[in-house]
């Protein structure tokens, strides 16, 4: 299910995907691991400590089971996202000039150090993400977060998007290939975006229809306003262990930016 | 328009998630049993329609549509546009995670205004209904580059070439938008009018 949302490959049998010892843990503590190592690599501000970092979420990647080439492409996507801003910080922060370009343009030593410190965080925590919560089954994400107390609402909103976005997204090839059947070819001109305006109110139509039909169909089978959560999740020795480790680590990581702030 | 980890203050990024949280709230209240397939579709429609690429000029930009969100689901655009973001951050890698309360409110807030505010006169259909709905698309992403700007601008004055060029940069976006928020509220509107009363109180 959802192949638009999995990175691993598919994998029968398997009720999460690839293959990876990170399989094994139970989702519960791979979110708040991913959390934590966010919030705490966020608060870093040493290079050297960010760059340890982001090779540790590097480091994960093989233990996930992900395609390391199309996983890091994503991120390298990300960063062309970012690119102008790393580009321009170092020209505007003020500070001692490190670089001065033909035309009089000066790059300043903490304009430079605040880019790197940025994609350092930016790639590490995305990274971790990826490789720690990305790697679960969609559905499998949903009853994690309904286990550490999301509102039901919201968890029940979230297995019912990723439930139909494969389906809407086959529904919205079928309808671009019959646009192409009828010789529309995509280009920069008002008629291109009139056309694709009303495949999106097409689309919003025919899934308000949809759920119509979802919402009969559950009534039919006795919906009553409460959607069961079936799920086998178990924190063993395993993820205790996992959670040790990882709180380790991330302690390292705060003990190693206190000893260089203080030595700065 | 995804803000990254790391980039902005402390100060903007717990503002942002307090902000997100409570406009979640106030969306999931609006939200009944009833009215959750319809929302888990139509934000299932939204994700999807935010991978269309349309070309403009030399390249090319991925929707928004956050415009068109808010018209039909009103404060409910606040979770379903949260979730979106929530696995694209998960499963494609964009964004972030401590920010992911700033990227939703970003996005959310203007989605919610435009809703409100052009809301009842495309509900009331008509010639101009279109026109309005052009209106509240360009609306949407100008308020949302201006909530990015505003939030890089709040971390520090070395942001602010940054900001400026974000705003820029999605003028040509705004035209796009427009364009196509107008043309789907037309041609919803001719075929399904419910659409805009999906999330409405007294039904």
């Amino acid at each position: 299910m959802a192949h638009l949302l999995s990175l691993a490959p598919p994998h029968p049998g398997g009720a999460t995907g690839g293959p990876g010892p990170i399989h094994g843990l139970d989702p519960r503590g791979r979110v708040l691991a991913a959390a934590a190592f966010a919030v705490v690599v966020t608060g870093l501000s040493s290079l050297p400590v960010l760059a340890l970092a982001a090779v540790a979420a590097l480091a994960m990647l093989p233990l996930s089971g992900l395609p390391p080439g199309p996983t890091l492409r994503r991120m390298v996507m990300m960063d062309g996202f970012i690119l102008v801003m790393l580009v321009l910080l170092p020209f505007t922060t003020p500070g001692t000039p490190a670089l001065i370009l033909p035309g009089g343009l000066v790059a300043t030593r903490e304009g430079l150090r605040l880019a790197a410190e940025i994609a350092l965080t930016a790639n590490a925590v995305i990274l971790m993400l990826m490789v720690l919560v990305g790697t679960l089954d969609p559905v499998r994400l949903g009853h994690a977060l309904a286990r550490l107390r999301l509102p039901l609402r919201l968890v029940h909103l979230l297995l019912f998007t990723v439930r139909y976005i494969e389906v809407l997204r086959a529904e919205y090839d079928r309808t671009r290939q019959a646009m192409r059947a009828r010789a529309f070819r995509p280009g920069s001109n008002r008629h291109t975006w009139v056309s694709l305006g009303q495949l999106v109110g097409m689309m919003l139509v025919r899934a308000l229809e949809r759920s119509e039909r979802i919402l009969q169909a559950m009534k039919c089978r006795g919906f009553t306003g409460q959607i069961p959560l079936l799920d086998d999740l178990s924190f063993g020795a395993g993820d205790r262990l996992f959670g040790v480790l990882f709180a380790l680590a991330l302690g390292c990581l705060i003990a190693m930016e206190v000893a260089l702030v203080r030595a700065a | 328009m995804h803000i990254v980890d790391g980039a902005l203050a402390n100060p903007v990024v717990i503002g942002g998630a307090v902000a997100a949280a409570g406009g979640i709230a106030l969306g999931l209240r609006a939200m009944t049993m009833e009215r959750i397939p319809a929302a888990g579709v139509l934000s299932a429609a939204f994700f999807v329609a935010s991978l269309v690429h349309v070309p403009i000029g030399p390249s090319s930009v991925h929707l928004i549509l956050n415009g068109m969100a808010g018209l039909v689901l009103g404060w409910a655009a606040f979770p379903a546009l949260f979730v979106g973001l929530l696995l694209q951050a998960v499963f494609f890698g964009f964004g972030g995670v401590t920010v992911l309360g700033v990227n939703t409110f970003n996005i959310a807030m203007p989605a919610v205004i435009v809703g409100l505010v052009l809301g009842p006169l495309i509900r009331r259909g008509g010639a101009h209904a279109a026109i309005w709905g052009g209106v509240g698309g360009a609306l949407a992403i100008a308020l949302t580059t201006l909530c990015v700007a505003i939030c890089l601008a709040l971390s520090g004055d070395q942001f602010l070439a940054a900001a400026k060029l974000v705003f820029l940069a999605h003028i040509p976006v705004m035209a796009v938008e427009a364009v196509l928020t107008a043309a789907a509220v037309s041609l919803a509107l001719r075929v399904k009018p419910e659409l805009f009363h999906v999330m409405e109180t007294t039904r």
